[in-house]
């Protein structure tokens, strides 16, 4: 069974790229959502069911941190894995992450092989280089 | 080591582990140079991005039209031969994360900071100016037969400056 995933950040060019690397994982990835800021992606999660999010933290409009704590808030999405992939390596904003309970965290620049081991086992057919 | 030779060390890591990670590019660090004022005017790309808290300021990539095809392309694998928003997209992102890189590494030393959104411009003959006097640490970067440049300053922020004067410690030489 396929599952969809969807990633949220402002960036085309990351959003460009984790797709990329999403669909050389030989995971059972499904359709891949993209959304540009916090309140889109909102929009994605209402519409579509989703069983992965990859998000951004700097983001206009609604940024990755209220994100998760909207997703975290809602029974309907609690349970859906959150994985942050940003610039954004404080202690104190990774603290927040995973008090909200984010499900991994990837820092920017990121190879292939990191955003793989951090899916790894959060979606079907995920093997770890 | 001050603030100032950190900064070099550290703007020079952060390019060449971005380059390498999202590009696949070796960089190689060339001349470090320190400007005061405004900078001489400006062709090509020119991607800007705020740091703040107790120190602020701000970091920069500036490069001709050819280098941004050049990220753009074998960033998103893709074939970009003049600057269009994607372009301008991929060198907004390849700022954020050299600057934010950079903006991590200072953290440990001189506490939480915060990293604005990404601002990119692209034109002919234009000039910049920033508020304050910092001065601007500028390092050059040569990939392959191009170049770009790297600038950015910091200084204490006027309300930590105004409250704790003596508090610098051995960054006191970070021009300000």
């Amino acid at each position: 069974m396929e599952s969809d995933v969807l990633v949220v950040d402002d960036s085309a060019a990351i959003r460009k790229i984790l797709q990329r690397v999403l669909r050389q994982t030989g995971m059972a990835i499904g359709n891949i959502f993209e959304a540009g800021d916090g309140q889109e992606a909102l929009l994605v999660l209402n519409s579509q069911k989703i069983s992965l999010v990859l998000s951004d933290i700097n983001m206009p409009k609604m940024d990755g941190i209220q994100l998760l704590a909207a997703i975290k808030g809602a029974p309907a999405w609690h349970g859906i894995p959150v994985v942050m992939v940003t610039t954004e390596g404080g202690e104190a904003k990774v603290g927040e992450a995973v008090r909200l309970g984010a499900a991994g965290y990837v820092r920017k620049p990121f190879t292939a092989d990191q955003i793989k081991e951090k899916l790894a086992g959060f979606l079907p057919g995920a093997m770890p280089s | 080591m001050n603030l100032k030779d950190h900064l070099v060390q550290s703007l020079s890591q952060a390019v060449e582990a971005v380059f390498s990670t999202m590009l696949g590019a070796r960089v190689l660090p060339a001349e470090v140079r320190f400007e005061n004022g405004a900078p001489d005017a400006h062709d090509g790309v020119l991607s800007f991005i705020g740091v703040a808290g107790s120190w602020a300021g701000t970091g920069c990539v500036s490069c001709s039209p050819v280098v941004a095809c050049r990220v753009c392309s074998q960033m998103l694998m893709t074939e970009a031969t003049a600057v269009n928003e994607e372009v301008l997209d991929a060198v907004a992102e390849l700022t954020n994360m050299i600057i934010g890189s950079v903006k991590n590494d200072l953290e440990v030393e001189l506490g939480p900071l915060g990293l604005s959104l990404p601002t990119v411009v692209f034109g002919k003959n234009f000039r910049t100016k920033s508020a304050g006097h910092a001065e601007w640490i500028v390092r050059r970067f040569v990939w392959d037969s191009d170049a770009f440049e790297v600038r950015m300053c910091l200084a204490p922020s006027e309300q930590k400056a105004s409250l704790q004067p003596h508090s610098l410690g051995p960054f006191n030489q970070m021009g300000a």
